[in-house]
């Protein structure tokens, strides 16, 4: 397949397919980001992962709107006071997912997937109902479009960066909160002891509440920031949930530096896979060698070594 | 000696409501509705065997596939390549460019037959790899997997993975496959036109006696020593496993039986409703597939039965006149399952209605003795 390209159009080939690769994980890696906290660290199958993404991806659409009708000379900005409302909005509706039905299943994860699921479907009925089944697309402001020519064969989309720099600050974010603050170790010290940890007065159930919340609030941002690169429709959330799991999956579930590696190899494998084969092909590929890797390894790339 | 051990085979309750069943699937709905109505409902039973495995799988071995549909795809896509091949006369497609091939691999620019369409010329090799094909695929999966003690929420994750490709995978090879649209246009079954009303009388009794007959496997199954060692298993793996049973092996097979069942469903969808596609194998049908079993109540296989029915039927009426109702309806109908009713209908059966059963029918016993 190498065969009818010069070494000089292989190599822009895979600086642009490597570039849109990093586009691609970057997208893959926030839809984990979330999810590797709510299923990697709690242990929740949260099947609506995906509708969460959408919902802040219809807030942004929203806060979209909302700017270039009543404050057009703040339209350059919207994009960020966006993003913190899609946070807040998804943040709000998994605290009250997680107090109406997660609590009440925590030692059945089979059964959380199943309501999951069915809150996955009432999400997208509500949301063909409020926003009609037609994809819905934002304006992006003028200096978010456009691309950057690097050399003469090599462009690089100016919104490709921006995702990525926004998953590189959440990403970050996320891993100090966990490692650092008060409250992030209180929720990594419920997912590993839960009984010590509400022996030494950490209340466990708001914990719980909050950490779930907090990876709703992460699909949110994801869902805002995907508005960049592409349209929502109500059943755009299904597309991205094998995607998601997978990441997480082949990451090691409970390691957030796996979520990383992972999200990077799928991303990468796929975008350079895809130049060659068809697109369909491409991403059977990716996943079979991911689902083969798994079989042979399934605790995933990392693992953290703790006694059960 | 033989009397007692089928005796403990079929408890009372068990043998009431089989037969209860069985008058229904053979006698009152063929009464009760004309034959577009039954069509359908064989169509709905067809979902029935994928419910019926699994609540063996996942109800008693504690084993949920999420790809179940995956199964059901195959012995779907075998018949349908069957029938499409008998479809595919030289004198009925002349007007292609190479006639003789199906219709879609012309439209793909196909010229000859690709070789894993050859062997579905013959009828015995296609009824052969519906039982088979479905048997090995699940060792596979449930070796890889069982062996290396993956099980629960990562074997869902990962069965519903293999959906999702096997989707891809075939609408993506449409010249292959038919693609999106599926096998479509099948007309007969070695010379027998399947799409006449008395054709489909014949297809529903048949469909109706094979899963009579998939159900009396799935109780020999569930009453023998290997159904209560599935129990055991999901009740506590590491007891089971240090009694000296080999745990894998024991979940391996039941994946394999669920994975035959469905398949014969399958089968029995494309002679009943004529086309086979891949809107049947991904994660969504395969979803629903759980819930057939859930709504039924997943540790019983008649309940299973009466839950595909049941959600199915409910389906067709509502998306026909409440298009917008029907996601809601369903959504709260998992939500509803699992957190109000875990154990189905069967469930519900058993509290309200059986003990009044049980009641009258200690009296009629009774009576009988003592005449």
């Amino acid at each position: 397949m190498f065969a009818d390209y010069t070494w000089a159009e292989l190599g822009s080939i895979f600086a642009m397919q490597g570039f849109s690769g990093l586009i691609l994980f970057s997208v893959l890696l926030l839809m984990a980001l979330g999810l590797a906290i709510i299923f990697g660290q709690m242990g929740v199958i949260n099947m609506a992962h995906g509708e969460f993404m959408i919902l802040g991806a219809y807030i942004t659409y929203l806060t979209s709107n909302f700017f270039s009708t009543f404050l057009p000379e703040l339209f350059g900005i919207y994009f960020f006071i966006a993003i913190i409302f899609a946070f807040i909005g998804t943040f709000l509706l998994g605290a009250f997912v997680e107090w109406s039905l997660i609590r009440h299943l925590y030692k059945r994860p089979l059964d959380t997937l199943l309501a999951t699921w069915g809150l996955s479907l009432i999400l997208q009925q509500l949301y063909r109902t409020i926003f009609g089944t037609r994809e819905v697309g934002v304006s992006l402001p003028d200096w978010m479009m456009g691309s950057y020519s690097l050399t003469d064969a090599i462009e690089i989309p100016i919104n490709g960066m921006i995702v990525m720099g926004i998953t590189l600050f959440i990403t970050v974010g996320v891993y100090l909160f966990l490692q650092k603050s008060r409250k992030g170790k209180q929720s990594r010290a419920v997912v590993q002891n839960r009984a010590m940890a509400g022996a030494v007065g950490i209340n466990t159930a708001s914990v719980d509440r909050f950490t779930f919340a907090l990876g709703c609030g992460i699909a949110g941002i994801a869902g805002a920031t995907f508005t960049m690169i592409g349209s929502t429709g109500p059943t755009s959330g299904q597309l991205y949930i094998v995607d998601t799991f997978l990441v997480v999956v082949f990451g090691g579930a409970a390691s957030l530096l796996g979520t990383v590696a992972s999200a990077f190899s799928i991303g990468q494998a796929q975008s350079i896979l895809e130049f060659f084969l068809s697109g369909s092909m491409a991403k059977v590929l990716t996943l079979l060698v991911v689902i083969v890797i798994l079989m042979l390894r399934p605790q995933g790339l990392f693992s953290l070594k703790v006694r059960r | 000696m033989l009397q007692s051990k089928f005796k403990s085979l079929t408890p009372r309750n068990d043998v009431l409501s089989f037969i209860v069943l069985a008058i229904v699937l053979m006698v009152l709905l063929p009464i009760l509705f004309d034959i577009f109505r039954l069509n359908l409902i064989g169509k709905y039973l067809t979902f029935a065997f994928v419910a019926i495995g699994l609540v063996l799988s996942w109800g008693l071995g504690g084993i949920l596939s999420l790809g179940q549909g995956v199964f059901f795809g195959i012995g779907g896509y075998a018949m349908a390549m069957f029938l499409k091949l008998e479809a595919s006369t030289p004198e009925n497609t002349a007007i292609q460019s190479t006639p003789g091939i199906p219709d879609f691999m012309d439209w793909n620019q196909l010229t000859a037959l690709p070789w894993f369409w050859e062997p579905f010329h013959s009828f015995t090799f296609t009824v052969v790899a519906i039982i088979v094909v479905p048997a090995i695929f699940a060792y596979i999966i449930g070796a890889a997997m069982f062996k290396r003690r993956v099980g629960g929420v990562y074997f869902a994750i990962i069965t519903q993975a293999i959906a999702a490709i096997m989707t891809i995978l075939i609408i993506g090879q449409q010249g292959y496959t038919g693609g999106v649209n599926g096998i479509t246009d099948l007309r007969t079954l070695l010379g027998w036109d399947i799409r006449t009303d008395s054709a489909k009388y014949v297809l529903y009794f048949v469909n109706a006696f094979l899963l009579l007959a998939v159900l009396v496997v799935a109780q020999y199954i569930r009453k023998s020593k290997l159904g209560r060692l599935l129990v055991a298993m999901r009740d506590s793996e590491d007891r089971v496993r240090f009694s000296g049973y080999d745990v894998s092996n024991f979940k391996i097979f039941i994946f394999c039986i669920a994975g035959i069942f469905s398949s014969i469903g399958g089968a029995m969808f494309t002679l009943q409703v004529g086309f086979m596609s891949p809107s049947l194998i991904g994660i969504v049908p395969s979803i629903e597939m759980v819930i057939f079993a859930a709504v039924g109540g997943n540790l019983s296989i008649i309940g299973a039965v009466y839950g595909a029915l049941l959600v199915n039927w409910a389906k067709t009426i509502l998306s026909e006149s409440y298009p917008e109702i029907w996601l809601f309806a369903m959504g709260a109908l998992f939500i509803a399952v699992v957190m109000a009713f875990p154990k189905g209908l069967a469930g519900l059966y058993e509290t309200y209605i059986q003990p009044k059963v049980d009641k009258q029918l200690d009296k009629w016993f009774k009576k009988e003795k003592a005449e």
